[in-house]
């Protein structure tokens, strides 16, 4: 049952909150204890994860011959440690936020983001396809009110586009579920792929991988999906940070991860060709979105895009099929999550210190600020994949990865997306310190619940890049994530 | 105890005096019309669940009326597929009962009516009951009058509206009445029987004949009819909107419900399934007719402002789904059929209760006027209807999720690429307009509550009595534990209730 307790602790969590309304002092105590909880509660699971035994939870049958399934490897391990791991430092920052902006709704907030915290583990965990899809059903309800949360027509739009993006994907992800189960007669992921699938007629195949390609596409946000993804931006930035930045999307491309590693496995995906059509789309979002990215003033878009674009690195390192990729897409979830969570902070902080969302209106700021633009410069810095930043760690092993598999265009194509990267971000650092302000003049710091969590992410990026497998075994966990595929270790 | 030998025919038997008592005793104190119905549908659903577990034990039970044999005799039949139904139109039933007190005094204008609205109801009770556990057609026919004419009077009762409403579905339901005794005529000429069994030994002998064939087919029309199925369903929009919200409450869940359950009995297991999918390609028919009927509902759905009328078109659309089940008549697509029986039941019961309670409330119940401030003021109907609402549209591990999961994976086994693409689609389609009612009760700024510190002053609550939440409650939980249970259900009543030659 240690599978199960990172889920349910944020999902008692939820019902606290809600019950303390009245004391907000109490309510968020909840919070950052549930996520301290998690948090711990998925560390005590990484050693057997590593070591190739998982942890297991195996609940009750919930449809004849599927059972509600847990089960902690070294992917699903990595995913939940990013995810509870940046929640404790996105609750505190919340709490900085919304007091800060004498935010309504507080509680509706609060308790969402418990929710959704639960389901992302229990997606990261899921053992079978019908596990997965009822938590990262659950995710894509749970979010919606955090999206809507400012309750204008804008937010409200912003909600129905994304429910009809993510609740499309879900249906067809049913759809694929359905077929694979009357296929292979499980559901169950299996290392390396599923043993079923490959004997299934050519049609079906087919048809299978085109139904997950848009039902986890969705999240990942891979083009032409990612629409719900910019207009989402109206969300408050915690929950841009933590849910598009790190649970939501991740989810997306863990379940790329996932149905690429576990459901189809390398063999049969090349055996397709679906592997050449993966990365097209991959390639294609990397380029895209680098190159919109350039055309945002409004912050936070500029940063959905970016997302866009290095949420597909991931999905172009599955794609290649080579163990060294694959294990520098696990990288690259954990990694670029600890960068953008930190560009999001600062674009959140500069928000509610000065009332700037616009890269245009960001002349001089460094100044008022020097902590927070120092913390975005280094962000940037590591989605460039500059080292000695964690964000050059992914790019790198992703790099060798497509060396190896012989994508030569897959090398240029990170190394030029890399340059656009800083290409869209390092201005906004200098025109902040270089730049005269305009109106900033004897403004300071924001506070330090928004400054401590920016600051915090943006060193755990140093140091993580400088000692990958540092406290959490990120650089571990992935090599044993994709050394499972080869069918050796579970 | 002797008495439990006969109990296929128990409910029956004590909900019809029961029916005819209460406005006798109800002369003495009013208030007791309504304590002898829930008492009598608490005992009944008690016998239900205890027959359920006989069944299962024992295998099908039958008995014999007066303990005549079948020809001559009528019997009654007691196996998984209606003990399984009985019970959930029993649960369901006194759940619904047992919170209509406030509602019909409220909704009802004449006080008159309301002792005679418990006695009518019981008797609609008694009527679906002897329909469920039947065995002989004539017998059917006798039950279906009985909960047909207290049907359409649980529906006139109300408003002027709903007297209008009611008498279509009167001349509605009547010809579809007529439809099935006609087709029932034309089979007893062929066969000489008028017993389920009976017939459907006899009926290989005479299955070419055409007289079999137009017997059959306008069986199916008159249940398609009662079950409103597309494009008979007519006469149910105006009668649940028109209803008062106690007896859209009971009617909805449970009416069109029986009706389906016998049609898949006389098809599946009186004609066969090999006769009503290769020789007489009912099955088909009825499939291609519920799928059409999945998207009409769900788009006249969309259509809709008034939460009952939406909530009728939508349950157009889910007995598409039990028809689709019927349609592809494999074991998964029986199973999803018959498990959407139970979660139809329980959701559109705790959602209708939910529109009662708003209508009570608000007194309106017209999605465009709300908005926040009736979650504010009642929290906890608000809160269980969004789970209702959240089950419909599928979310996992509410029920709703797994009726579309067995009909999915029924229709993959067919390779119906068109059956699999209407469930989904109208998962999307049902997102579409219970979100906007969602987004209305927790997202849409009130007029007063506009910029105000979310947590009101509790003198704003002004949630529904206790009496009433509860059993709206039971049914929300029902809806989460039913769903995480429902592996218990197919696998324990479902699975061994297929019948034989399907799959």
């Amino acid at each position: 049952m240690a599978a199960l307790a990172p889920v349910l602790v944020s999902l008692a969590a939820a019902v606290l909150i809600l019950a303390s309304g009245r004391r907000p002092n109490l309510r968020e105590g909840w919070t950052l204890a549930a996520a301290g909880a998690k948090f711990l509660f998925v560390l005590l699971l990484l050693p057997a994860a590593l070591a190739g035994r998982p942890a297991e939870a195996v609940l009750l049958e919930i449809s004849p011959g599927v059972r509600l399934a847990l089960r902690a490897d070294a992917l699903g391990v990595a995913f939940a440690l990013v995810s509870s791991g940046l929640w404790i430092l996105t609750s505190v920052y919340s709490i900085g936020y919304m007091r800060g902006l004498k935010e309504p709704k507080q509680t509706r907030y609060f308790a969402s983001f418990a929710v959704c915290l639960s389901a992302a583990v229990g997606v990261a965990f899921a053992a079978n396809l019908l596990t997965f899809i009822l938590f990262y059903e659950i995710l894509t309800v749970a979010t919606y009110p955090l999206v809507i949360h400012k309750q204008t027509p804008e937010a409200i739009r912003a909600g129905r586009k994304y429910l009809a993006y993510t609740l499309t994907a879900g249906v067809l992800l049913i759809a694929a579920a359905a077929v694979v189960f009357r296929a292979t007669g499980s559901l169950d992921f299996a290392p390396g792929g599923m043993k079923g699938l490959a004997g299934a007629g050519p049609g079906t195949v087919k048809a299978v991988f085109y139904l997950f390609l848009a039902g986890v596409g969705v999240k990942a946000a891979v083009m032409p999906l990612h629409g719900w993804l910019p207009t989402a931006m109206i969300a408050p930035t915690p929950v841009s940070a933590l849910l598009h930045a790190v649970a939501v999307v991740k989810a997306g491309v863990f379940g790329v991860l996932r149905v690429v590693g576990f459901v189809f496995g390398p063999r049969l995906m090349a055996e397709h060709g679906f592997d050449v059509i993966l990365a097209a789309f991959a390639a294609a979002t990397v380029l895209l979105a680098s190159l919109l990215a350039f055309r945002q003033d409004n912050l936070k878009r500029r940063l959905a895009y970016s997302t866009i674009g290095h949420l597909s690195y991931i999905v172009l390192g599955a794609a290649l099929l080579a163990p060294t990729a694959y294990a520098g897409a696990v990288m690259h979830m954990a990694f670029h999550a600890t960068l953008k969570i930190t560009l999001f902070f600062c674009a959140g902080a500069i928000y509610v210190n000065l009332r700037r969302e616009n890269v245009s209106d960001l002349d001089g700021v460094g100044r008022a600020m020097p902590w927070t633009m120092a913390a975005f410069a280094l962000g940037a810095v590591g989605l460039a994949g500059i080292p000695p930043l964690n964000g050059f760690v992914g790019k790198w092993y992703l790099g060798l990865g497509a060396a190896a598999a012989g994508r030569t265009a897959a090398v240029y194509l990170l190394v030029g997306s890399g340059l656009l990267n800083a290409g869209y971000l390092f201005p906004i650092v200098l025109r902040a310190f270089f730049k005269p302000g305009r109106g900033v003049e004897g403004r300071r710091e924001a506070s330090p619940l928004l400054v401590v969590p920016l600051l915090a992410t943006a060193v755990l990026s140093l140091i993580l890049g400088l000692w990958p497998d540092l406290g959490f075994k990120f650089f571990e966990l992935a090599r044993t994530a994709a050394a499972s595929l080869a069918g050796g270790i579970p | 105890m002797p008495i439990l030998n006969s109990s296929p025919a128990l409910p029956v038997v004590l909900l019809l005096p029961t029916a005819i008592a209460i406005p006798i005793v109800a002369l003495l104190r009013k208030r007791l019309a309504y304590i002898l119905t829930v008492a009598v549908m608490a005992v009944v659903t008690v016998i239900s669940a205890l027959n359920m577990a006989k069944v299962l034990d024992g295998g099908p039970i039958h008995y014999w009326l007066g303990g005549w044999f079948p020809p001559i005799g009528i019997e009654y039949v007691l196996d998984r597929l209606s003990a399984f139904v009985i019970l959930v139109v029993n649960a369901v039933a006194f759940l619904v009962l047992a919170h209509s007190r406030r509602l019909v005094d409220r909704e009802i204008p004449d006080p008159g009516k309301h002792v005679p609205y418990y006695a009518v109801a019981l008797l609609m009770l008694c009527g679906f009951n002897g329909i469920l556990v039947t065995g002989d057609f004539f017998n059917l026919y006798v039950w279906l009058e009985i909960c047909s004419l207290s049907l359409y009077g649980l529906v006139a009762v109300g408003s002027r509206k709903s007297a209008v409403a009611a008498f279509r579905y009167l001349i509605m339901g009547t010809v579809g009445a007529c439809f099935y005794l006609l087709g029932l005529g034309f089979l007893f000429t062929v066969t000489g029987t008028l017993n389920m069994a009976d017939l459907k030994a006899i009926f290989p002998q005479v299955a070419g004949q055409p007289t079999a064939v137009i017997g059959l087919v306008l069986m199916v029309v008159g249940f398609g009819l009662k079950m409103a199925l597309f494009p008979l369903h007519g006469w149910l929009p105006d009668a649940y909107t028109q209803a008062p919200s106690s007896s859209s409450a009971l009617i909805a869940p449970i009416g069109t419900k029986v009706a389906a359950y016998v049609l898949i009995r006389v098809l599946f297991f009186v004609f066969g399934v090999e006769y009503v999918r290769q020789a007489v390609p009912v099955t088909q028919v009825i499939g291609g007719l519920a799928a059409a009927g999945i998207l009409f509902g769900s788009v006249m759905a969309m259509a809709q402002k008034e939460l009952k009328r939406m909530l009728a078109y939508s349950s157009v659309a889910q007995i598409g789904y039990i028809g689709l089940g019927i349609g592809l008549a494999n074991p998964l697509g029986f199973v999803g059929a018959v498990l959407h029986v139970m979660n139809h039941a329980v959701m559109k019961a705790l959602l209708f209760l939910a529109a009662g309670h708003f209508r009570m409330k608000l007194g309106h119940s017209t999605v465009p006027e709300f908005d926040e401030s009736v979650r504010r003021r009642m929290p906890w109907t608000t809160a269980a209807f969004a789970v209702g609402a959240l089950s419909m549209v599928g979310l996992p591990p509410a029920v709703g999720f797994f009726s579309k999961w067995y009909l999915a994976l029924g229709a993959v086994g067919r390779s119906n690429w068109v059956f699999l693409g209407v469930i989904l689609l109208s998962s999307l389609l049902n997102a579409v307009y219970f979100f906007r009612v969602i987004e209305r009760l927790y997202f849409v700024r009130g007029k007063t509550t506009a910029g105000s510190p979310e947590d009101a002053p509790a003198a704003v609550r002004a949630e529904a009595p206790w009496p009433m939440l509860v059993p709206v409650l039971i049914l929300a939980a029902a809806i989460i534990g039913l769903g995480l249970l429902n592996a218990v259900v197919v696998k324990g009543i479902l699975a061994a209730a297929v019948p034989p030659g399907m799959g």
